[in-house]
């Protein structure tokens, strides 16, 4: 799998979090139910959900491997790659693509050869689409970083990316 | 510390007596000399600079230190997103839309301090051109029934006591102390209100299975998970009025006998979990949560957990796989939830907006409850009517209302002076319904008989541009990436189908597929696991019997008519009317563009990927699509 870090810069990273993530299993122990949050609060704090700490869940929660791989895999949430400095979100509900959030999707793949679900090789963007971010009277709606953009045109979209480096 | 363990232990109310006497000294204490400004704080607005705004207003109020004199709140969404940032003030609520920090000064100067509207920031109605100063009487909330989203611009949905102010946790408190279980799910049940999220399920006859059901432990669950693209009104109750959704928890809890709630919410709404998590926490403080609720002796908590964007864990059985922390796949359902939900435990789930109307049908009563809406759908609804609209927002309307109300009345009609093509309703599971059939009453078993369905109250809006073989395409791909894949109907059906549509959109159709699609959906719709499967076909099915013809043209005539579909598409200028600006040539990424300055440009066929960006470009409409 080409990450795009290194295999020391990742063990690196993961090294000097180690008791972050042991403290944050360690917290859900007595609610292991709630798998899904847990691996929200990881992919909040590494942006990803890194294999060793999937493995890490499994043996602290006593989740079978299995079981918490489908759950990181099933939902749209979240990520098994690193991702890249900045995320881009898409919406794509039905309001957006009407309005034509999909020429957005379209014009990041061509611009930046960036897909949905993947990274710029710069690590500069990762892109990801949602079904829909309730913004529906404001369409084509995309999210940077947390930020909501509004009307977004291609034009548009090429001036409110070049504030993000 | 000590000290602060103490004000939390002083905070909660040990009897409902005590929660009259806060709720009249909140009253008293409030000065009413105080002019009110209220900035919308929901996400839409935020979209479009609210933040800042909120931050000018704090900043003049404390530069002229008007403190005393001003009473300022950000609020949860006011409806009217469209115009954002939306700013209402004082007690007749001058209304503002499109507010700018560099506003601010002279809302203050002018509009707060002398009492004078300023023309730039009033709302001009398209229709007469005339402006209009005050929020009742802009059409849009003016034909409204706002029951649940009324309180969305009045309170800070961070702060209990203005919910408690405004008459909040008074339906708790009746049920508590003046009702018994079997009253208060009789009161429910003759109210005749029935689920918001989507099935329309008498939500009454829920709540009476579910307390008849055997078991020490049951669960109250609130199902936040607002998949429907297209629908926000979920979001923006739990962002603008958390209290409302959690009270009718915690009478529904009392109701069927339950301790133990949890609120399963997109994370994709992050404002909406953060003000639901403050809510809750306010709630345990003030003794609405937590043990011996208001001296009662009932006692129920709530956890809220965050869903982790998948369509199908709206549908209750994948729902509850999701809160038990496995992967989000629905079961067959041959026992009710109502008897077997979590942990195989008597579960009662409701949508956010049932939750919400509960405390008013228990505060009101059945009878004033039951003469809002239609003789099968009780109460209002809340559409999110959004697309090719003049006025899209948030829209709270009794049941009953005909589309045409909806979509001229309130929604000001179409954009542009473009041409109504339909309107799609019920989010994936839904169909579109064409100009002929505006003047059917929206409830629930209305848009039913028409192929479509309510669903969670999506409505959204196409014009002439817009192409049904697309928007179904549009669904279709949306479920098929959405379908679990854990029943064959489903999977493999809307695989085809996508397969299919794709084909006819690359003009590639065949005269058979409309045929093939009509049996495929009638397969899914018998043959699927769960509900999300069963309905999945609507869109292709409501756009086949409405808008035949548009398929016809795209298969036999190798045409979208609407000019959407890329294939079958053109892009060319017309030299009468291009100025040889050269904007075109700029924003055209594969360089397909040529022509000397100030002459007629053309477009090298071979070269252009039909994006459209020379079409949106060009200011002097010479770029033709068609």
């Amino acid at each position: 799998m080409d990450t795009g870090l290194d295999f020391t810069t990742i063990q690196t990273i993961l090294e000097s979090n180690a008791e972050k993530v042991e403290k944050l299993i360690e917290s859900y122990i007595s609610k292991k139910e709630q798998l899904i949050s847990l691996l929200q609060d990881v992919q909040a704090e590494f942006n990803y959900i890194p294999q060793d700490v999937i493995i890490r869940i499994s043996q602290r929660l006593e989740i079978p491997l299995s079981q918490v791989f489908s759950v990181a895999t099933f939902f749209q949430a979240f990520s098994l790659k690193p991702r890249g400095r900045h995320t881009i979100t898409v919406c794509l509900g039905t309001a957006c693509h009407i309005k034509g959030g999909q020429r957005l999707v379209d014009k990041l793949g061509r611009d930046y050869d960036l897909k949905p679900g993947e990274t710029t090789e710069d690590m500069r963007f990762s892109l990801e689409t949602a079904n829909c971010l309730g913004c529906c009277a404001l369409g084509p709606v995309v999210v940077i970083d947390g930020k909501y953009e509004s009307k977004v045109t291609p034009d548009k979209l090429d001036k409110i990316l070049k504030k993000y480096e | 510390m000590v000290e602060q363990v103490r004000k939390l232990l002083d905070k909660r109310l040990k009897t409902p007596e005590e929660l009259e006497k806060l709720r009249q000294s909140i009253i008293s204490d409030k000065d009413t000399s105080r002019i009110l400004i209220s900035v919308c704080g929901g996400t839409g607005c935020r979209a479009s600079g609210a933040e800042a705004v909120v931050d000018a207003f704090a900043e003049e109020i404390e530069r002229l230190e008007l403190q005393a004199k001003i009473e300022f709140k950000e609020t949860g969404c006011h409806g009217f997103c469209e115009r954002g940032p939306v700013v209402l003030i004082g007690p007749k609520k001058i209304f503002y839309q499109h507010v700018q920090p560099e506003d601010v000064p002279e809302i203050v100067a002018e509009t707060v301090l002398q009492g004078k509207p300023i023309q730039r920031l009033l709302y001009t109605d398209p229709a007469t051109n005339e402006e209009i100063t005050y929020e009742t009487d802009v059409p849009f909330y003016k034909r409204q029934t706002r029951l649940i989203l009324g309180a969305n611009g009045e309170i800070d949905p961070t702060d209990i006591e203005q919910y408690i102010a405004a008459g909040g946790y008074s339906a708790l408190s009746k049920a508590l102390f003046h009702m018994t279980p079997e009253k208060i799910i009789s009161e429910v049940t003759d109210s005749g209100l029935r689920g918001r999220g989507g099935g329309g399920f008498p939500t009454g006859r829920k709540w009476q299975s579910c307390l008849k059901a055997k078991g020490d432990i049951k669960y109250v669950l609130c199902n936040a998970d607002e998949g429907d693209p297209g629908a926000y009104q979920d979001r923006s109750i739990l962002e603008g009025n958390p209290h409302s959704v959690i009270e009718g928890m915690i009478i529904g809890a009392y109701a069927i006998g339950s301790n133990n709630g949890y609120i399963y919410v997109r994370n994709e709404y992050p404002l909406a979990v953060e003000r639901t998590i403050i809510a809750l926490e306010q709630a345990m403080d003030y003794g609405f949560l937590g043990e011996n609720i208001l001296g009662s002796g009932f006692n129920f908590t709530i956890t809220i957990n965050k869903g982790g964007g998948a369509f199908v864990c709206g549908e209750s059985s994948a729902l509850i796989a999701s809160l038990e922390g496995k992967i989000g796949e629905p079961k067959a359902k041959y026992t009710h939830m109502s008897e077997k939900g979590l942990w195989d435990k008597p579960s009662l789930l409701n949508n956010v907006k049932t939750w919400a109307n509960v405390p008013l049908i228990v505060n009101k009563g059945t009878d004033w409850y039951s003469k809002i809406g239609t003789k099968g759908s009780k109460g209002t609804m809340i559409f999110s009517l959004v697309g090719k609209i003049n006025n899209s927002g948030l829209v709270e309307v009794p049941m009953g209302i005909t589309l045409r109300e909806m979509i001229y009345d309130i929604g000001g009609g179409i954009p542009g002076g473009k041409k109504f093509k339909a309107v799609q309703t019920g989010g994936p599971s839904g169909g579109c319904i064409p100009e002929e059939y505006l003047d059917t009453p929206v409830d629930f078993d209305e848009l039913t008989k028409l192929g479509s369905m309510m669903g969670s109250g999506g409505m959204i809006v196409m014009d002439e541009d817009n192409c049904m073989v697309d928007v179904a395409r549009y669904f279709i791909e949306f479920l098929k990436g959405e379908s679990c894949g854990k029943c064959v109907p489903c999977r493999e059906g809307l695989a085809k189908m996508s397969e299919i549509l794709n084909r006819i959109s690359h003009g590639q159709g065949k005269p058979e597929d409309i045929e093939v699609m009509t049996d495929l959906g009638e397969i899914l719709n018998n043959g699927a696991l769960c509900a999300l499967g069963r309905s999945a076909a609507n869109p292709v099915l409501s756009t086949i019997k409405y808008f035949k013809d548009e398929y016809l043209a795209h298969i036999n005539d190798k045409k979208c008519p609407a000019g959407v579909c890329r294939e079958l598409i053109e892009y060319s200028i017309d030299p009468d009317k291009c100025t040889g600006c050269g904007a075109c040539v700029r924003a055209c990424s594969t360089n397909a563009i040529s022509g000397e300055k100030k002459e007629p440009h053309v477009i090298n066929q071979g070269m252009c990927i039909k994006c459209g960006a020379c079409y949106d470009t060009c200011k002097f409409d010479a770029v033709i699509k068609g």
